[in-house]
């Protein structure tokens, strides 16, 4: 469907950026710079995992990312159910939060992987904290597989936050049901100790630049999300007129 | 009407549905035999076998629960059924709680069916001793399952022609019972010398299970299908 010859008269849809976002988009490209700078060349091998230690500068910050994401989405789509707060932006900052957070959680478990077996010599271990990140993994796919299912915004957004909120009740029951299904939990993560001051500093610029990055890529996707209602809204529209003109 | 009085009127009109169609008797219990006689193509070792029945009786059980839950809610949308109800204004709690017992019902007769197979093709031997384990877990997970599949089978219904969502949404979801009833049922089997007692644990967590998706799925079951 072309929009923009049939609708030239209507207002042209606003840009997804503002001064705000590309200020911050700008400070997670330069984060994003320094964490390499530091991540790849500046901070030392570790004495055990040698080269290894530098998946963790992507791994951990990803790690959090999804999570805060997934934990966002949890509370818009609680938002969006409660009716005193319910509004489209709310489901729409849910599935921008989702999106982003499926990604995240996507590199989170490449990466760990990669790193589990240079340092513990397998790809995969069974242990809670993993099976239940897979399974965060699938269970968002599947919510955003709900979220295309089509119907009015208001349908898309009710079963959505629904879906949302039974993730969110699925979630501890996975994870307390793997971890008693392997009690020995393998805790051969990086303690905090061995950690030397540079590799805590690239760590955590980790953080903040992807942190940034998630806010950047959120408010982004959920305007394109508004943008897209608007199309669809705006289409009906214009096919109700095409059909009035044709009588 | 209150919602229990809706809920055995649905869950009668099911069974008899099922009842009339058969379609339990003639497709999906053969479908889950056959997947029992698979498993021991794929697995090829007698001890093997024996080791890991519990394991695929649920397995098995899930994967028919799929099929089920397709059909239990194939019914609903031809010819508009559950728009109609709602229409009505019947309440969705009802409605749900309805097709849960219905579901629970033919899960019961499935699951029989499986451990039935399993003691023969498996060689499984049940023990006095963990009869009462057994049968708790059957009625437990079997309970979080019929829950389970009445939510997900009415978001999936909802959505039309999107079948292929359903066992991407609800396998992920089952996956502490399959853990949970799993471990109970070896348990009660004793398999890898274990004792009833280790058991009971699991129980309470799939007890847990059930209760909050009982809840979460009666409250929530209006805004799923909800058009």
């Amino acid at each position: 469907m072309n929009l923009t010859s049939s609708s030239s008269s209507s207002p042209s849809p606003s840009p997804t950026s503002t001064r705000f976002t590309r200020a911050l988009g700008v400070a997670a490209l330069v984060g994003i710079g320094w964490l390499v700078l530091f991540g790849l060349f500046l901070s030392p091998n570790d004495r055990v995992q040698k080269t290894g230690v530098r998946i963790l500068y992507i791994h951990v910050p990803s790690a959090w990312l999804a999570y805060l994401a997934f934990g966002v989405t949890g509370l818009s789509s609680a938002a969006y159910l409660w009716k005193r707060t319910r509004n489209l932006q709310w489901d729409r900052v849910a599935g921008a939060s989702a999106e982003v957070g499926v990604l995240f959680m996507g590199i989170t478990l490449v990466s760990g992987s990669l790193w589990g077996r240079i340092s513990w010599g397998q790809f995969w271990t069974w242990d809670a904290r993993l099976t239940t990140t897979a399974f965060l993994f699938v269970t968002y796919i599947g919510y955003l597989a709900v979220r295309d299912l089509g119907g009015t915004h208001q349908q898309r957004a009710k079963r959505s936050a629904v879906m949302a909120l039974l993730a969110v009740l699925e979630v501890p029951l996975v994870h307390f049901s793997v971890k008693w299904w392997r009690p020995l939990h393998q805790n051969e993560t990086v303690e905090k100790g061995k950690l030397n001051g540079l590799m805590l500093f690239s760590l955590f610029i980790g953080l903040i630049s992807f942190t940034l990055l998630y806010v950047w890529l959120v408010i982004h996707r959920q305007r394109v999300l508004a943008l897209n209602d608007q199309v669809d809204d705006r289409g009906l529209d214009l096919a109700l007129a095409a059909r009035r003109e044709e009588s | 009407m209150n919602a229990w009085g809706i809920a055995r009127l649905v869950a009668a009109k099911d069974l008899r549905v099922e009842w009339r169609s058969r379609v339990l008797i003639n497709q999906v219990l053969p479908f889950a035999t056959l997947v029992m006689v698979m498993f021991a193509f794929a697995l090829d070792n007698d001890q093997t076998l024996t080791r890991v029945a519990p394991g695929l009786v649920w397995l098995a059980t899930m994967f028919s629960l799929l099929v089920v839950v397709q059909r239990s809610f194939a019914v609903e949308t031809a010819d508009g059924a559950l728009d109609a109800l709602q229409v009505a204004g019947v309440r969705p709690a009802g409605i749900f709680l309805g097709k849960s017992l219905a579901l629970l019902a033919q899960l019961a007769v499935l699951e029989l069916v499986l451990m039935g197979a399993a003691v023969v093709l498996y060689r499984t031997e049940l023990h006095a001793g963990g009869v009462v384990l057994l049968v708790t877990t059957y009625v437990a997970a079997t309970t979080g399952l019929a829950f389970v599949g009445t939510l997900y089978g009415g978001l999936a219904a909802g959505a039309k022609g999107r079948e292929t969502l359903l066992p991407l949404l609800m396998l992920p979801v089952v996956a502490p019972v399959l853990i949970g009833a799993t471990r109970a049922t070896e348990a009660a089997l004793g398999t890898e010398g274990a004792t009833p007692s280790d058991g009971w644990p699991w129980i309470g967590l799939l007890i847990l299970f059930a209760a909050l998706f009982g809840v979460g799925g009666t409250m929530a079951f209006g805004s799923l299908i909800d058009e």
